[in-house]
């Protein structure tokens, strides 16, 4: 997948019980599949990241399935409740079926 | 200040312009040009039926923030928020969203746990023309709830 490092903001602490706010961001052009190449005139097939999950110690917290409307670079900010440290684990799959990983720990006092 | 006063002289005749090219757009579009490659809320309800199960759906709970007017509809920035005290007992699955206007009215789907905490999401997706943006909450009770909201579209995300 031509990408880059993903960008995923978690707090490093957080008390038994908070509610965090997560962000991620991930570098993709995103290709539609409706968009002509200028030169050719044909159509330049379809590449998208279509799924974006994001676990918490193995279990998925939050999920996302994604079309063509999604933004180039698609950005997510979402929230988890954490009960206990660990590691969130997020996921980026594109059409061709390659993935992205990314991994945070949090620490939960 | 003669410089602003010459700017705003140009941008009101590129309004005109623009206003004119619409007025013809919308003529072609009642004849033959027909929009049949782009979705219509008709097909946009469709999907959303189908995505949220079939099931009616009430107006309420959900709660967007769009720009109304949105400079450019390649990212057009969303935050939904729902109303739902996110607990194992009553929280929200699946968060659904649709353009009316856009050639493929999908454009996610969200799915969420109790851990989540608190439903509220942002992302930023891509309008093909000023529409109708819908979204579509089901609850883990399996009840939906919607809202939508229209967003105005100056330049349109190319290509959607």
């Amino acid at each position: 997948m031509a990408v880059t490092n993903p960008r995923v903001k978690v707090p490093e602490t957080a008390k038994k019980g908070d509610i965090i706010q997560i962000k991620t961001l991930i570098f993709h052009d995103m290709e539609t599949g409706i968009r002509k190449d200028k030169k050719t005139g044909k159509l330049i097939p379809r590449m998208i990241i279509n799924k974006f999950v994001c676990s918490f110690n193995g279990k998925e917290v939050f999920s996302a399935n994604m079309h063509r409307a999604i933004a180039a670079n698609p950005y997510f900010a979402f929230h988890a409740r954490v009960r206990e440290s660990g590691t969130f684990d997020f996921t980026w799959t594109d059409d061709k079926g390659e993935t992205v990983k990314a991994s945070r720990k949090i620490a939960v006092t | 200040m003669t410089e602003n006063t010459n700017k705003s002289a140009l941008l009101g005749r590129r309004d005109v312009l623009r206003a004119a090219a619409a007025g013809a757009l919308a003529i072609a579009g009642s004849s033959l040009f027909s929009r049949h490659v782009l979705a219509t809320p008709e097909t946009a309800a469709r999907t959303l039926s189908k995505l949220t199960g079939g099931g009616t759906a009430q107006e309420g709970k959900v709660f967007l923030k769009l720009p109304e007017i949105a400079d450019n509809g390649n990212t057009v920035p969303i935050t939904i928020s729902i109303d739902s005290p996110m607990t194992e007992a009553d929280y929200v699955k699946a968060v659904h969203v649709v353009a009316e206007g856009n050639p493929r009215p999908d454009v996610v789907t969200f799915n969420l746990s109790p851990s989540v905490g608190k439903a509220v999401i942002s992302t930023r997706m891509r309008l093909r023309e000023t529409q109708n943006v819908v979204v579509a909450a089901v609850m883990s009770d399996g009840s939906v709830y919607f809202t939508k909201k229209m967003v105005k579209v100056t330049i349109g995300g190319c290509g959607v």
